[in-house]
């Protein structure tokens, strides 16, 4: 990748971790800890990789994307709002009576959400629907989903994941936000779902492992998945939870808490600097 | 004497019919042999999807292809289609309005030999309270197969009961099916029998018999529980001021509940209930089955005779 479009990127990330932490501040409720670990994964997809149109959100030959990991919707609306299509003015609404940035994604209600999810699991068996539906239908686009790494203890994920491979959706390309956190700990003492890469072999997959938050390793994995055929692939995508501000990182209890005033200043105080700094 | 067609075999049949006509796919959970959706299997290979025994995967992935613009049907028995899968049926297609239509089979307690795990009599309770979803429990074969063509031309989500067990054709072939709309079988002024699914038949027959001892009993097909027929319901509310619900389900959430909800809001009146009561299943042959759980003729005959008296 180009050094200047990589820090363009760079850029936009910080900008959607910054529209993350509005959201979460202002409502004083939802999950900052994983959408900050997610917020380059799905930055380098709307504004670099996934065919979509900002005004046209329907367009049939779309690109799709399912957020299984539906508690993360911060960082999908961010990302949506700053690729344009909703005001960025409007995230500070987020979970408040009367929005339509709803707590959990709501396909029906926000331009640009393909999928309502939120109970995890279920997003990936919809991606999965949604890849099988290109295949019958002889369409060219691509759906893309992220699941949790804590997701992975439902046993849907794996139902899933055994449909994906039986059914050769190569379309079908599945991130792992592998931030080795949920709520009750490290997901390694909750109730070990590793390791990932032999299960997701066994199941049939390409596997491929990166670091979620290198942007040149996002573009190499997400172009040879494209490339490769005959199964659907997944990205074992290391994250940092709660990636970008300091406090957070890797902090369990920043999985579903908002952040006081005085923590909210700190980290938009730490965030303009990294811009700042990006130039 | 009628035929004897079960509204499983109708559905199977009717999907493989249809299939001709409309472009939709048909997912099933390792049950096509039973379901009858094999028919459309046979017919139509490429648009079949078998999802193995993963009921709640099968029904997101149905959502996801509805999301596509993309109709689907998805089945399995009712036990694992609403109990299994309530879950993903409210929240990956009920919850968007997802246009999946959900065929269950095996509902009820005429499963028979299997038993308690298999006979679903919650199914109807647990999908009417689902917002926006529309439930059909057809009377018979004719129905059964109007019944999947009308859920095809709706736009939205669908959830269809079938049963396993053979029961009678009440119907002939100029039967139209309206979403929405219940059916005056037999008119009557001393009580309305209001029925769904296997019990019309039983409903009709008991009425003869009431009749010949000088009691006129209405008959009402309900095969849309929901969004249920509440003018039809209010006008022999009305007129006969005494209602009995048949069903082969819990009394508690299905048709009666639904009656007794209309009813009781705009116009009080004893409402009987026949159905499960409140426990669960055992083995047997279906029949055998169904009338020792108080749904037969003469269960409801008696019942009948019993609010009459009222």
């Amino acid at each position: 990748m180009l050094e200047k479009r990589k820090q363009e990127l760079q850029k936009i990330a910080a900008n959607v971790r910054l529209g993350i932490l509005e959201e979460v501040y202002n409502a004083a409720s939802g999950h900052p800890g994983g959408s900050l670990s997610v917020a380059d994964i799905l930055t380098y997809l709307y504004f670099e990789k996934m065919n979509i149109d900002p005004k046209d959100p329907k367009k049939d030959d779309r690109d799709r994307f399912v957020l299984s990991k539906g508690h993360t919707s911060p960082a999908l609306y961010s990302v949506l709002a700053h690729r344009g299509f909703f005001p960025t003015e409007d995230l500070k609404t987020f979970r408040k009576y009367g929005s339509y940035l709803q707590g959990h994604p709501d396909m029906k209600g926000i331009p640009g959400v393909d999928m309502s999810t939120g109970s995890l699991g279920l997003g990936i068996s919809a991606a999965c629907g949604m890849a099988l539906s290109a295949k019958y239908n002889k369409k060219n686009y691509r759906v893309y989903t992220v699941i949790g790494d804590g997701e992975s203890e439902e046993g849907q994920v794996w139902e899933a994941f055994m449909f994906a491979a039986h059914y050769k959706l190569d379309n079908l390309c599945a991130v792992l936000d592998f931030n080795g956190l949920q709520i009750d700990g490290p997901i390694t003492d909750v109730i070990d779902p590793t390791p990932f890469d032999e299960k997701f072999k066994a199941f049939g997959w390409n596997v491929l492992e990166i670091n979620a938050h290198d942007f040149d390793e996002i573009e190499n994995a997400f172009r040879t998945a494209e490339n490769l055929k005959g199964a659907p692939t997944v990205i074992i995508a290391h994250s940092v939870k709660g990636k970008g501000v300091s406090y957070m990182e890797n902090k369990c209890e920043w999985h579903g808490s908002a952040p006081k005033k005085e923590q909210y200043d700190i980290a938009v105080a730490e965030l303009s600097e990294y811009l700042a700094k990006l130039g | 004497m009628a035929e004897m067609i079960a509204t499983r075999d109708a559905y199977g049949k009717a999907l493989a019919e249809f299939g001709e006509k409309y472009d939709f796919l048909v997912l099933d959970a390792d049950l096509a042999a039973a379901t009858k959706t094999v028919n459309f299997k046979k017919a139509f290979p490429d648009r079949f999807f078998d999802c193995g025994i993963a009921e709640g995967n099968m029904m997101s992935v149905a959502a996801g292809i509805a999301t596509t613009g993309q109709t689907v049907f998805a089945s399995s028995f009712a036990m694992f289609a609403a109990g299994r899968a309530f879950e993903q049926v409210r929240n990956s297609i009920g919850y968007p309005h997802l246009n999946v239509k959900i065929g269950a089979t095996h509902a009820g307690i005429t499963v028979g030999e299997d038993g308690a795990t298999h006979q679903c009599n919650e199914d109807m309770a647990l999908m009417r309270t689902i917002p926006g979803m529309t439930v059909i429990c057809p009377a018979d074969a004719v129905s059964a197969r109007a019944a999947v063509e009308a859920a095809i031309l709706h736009k939205g989500p669908v959830y269809m009961r079938f049963g396993r067990a053979p029961m009678p054709v009440i119907y002939d072939s100029d039967y139209r099916f309206e979403i929405g709309k219940g059916r005056v079988l037999k008119d009557g002024k001393d009580l309305t029998i209001v029925a769904t699914g296997i019990t019309v038949h039983m409903a009709l027959s008991a009425s003869e018999t009431l009749e010949k001892e000088g009691i006129s009993a209405a008959v009402i097909d309900i095969a849309t529980i929901k969004p249920i027929d509440k003018d039809l319901l209010l006008t022999y509310a009305a007129k006969t001021g005494k209602i009995l619900t048949c069903e082969e389900h819990s009394i508690i959430g299905g048709l009666g509940g639904a009656v007794c909800e209309t009813v009781s809001e705009q116009c009080p009146c004893i409402v009987k209930r026949i159905g499960i009561e409140d426990r669960f299943g055992v083995s047997g042959k279906a029949m055998e089955v169904a009338a020792a759980f108080g749904l037969s003729t003469e269960n409801i005959t008696e019942k009948a005779k019993e609010l009459a008296r009222k």
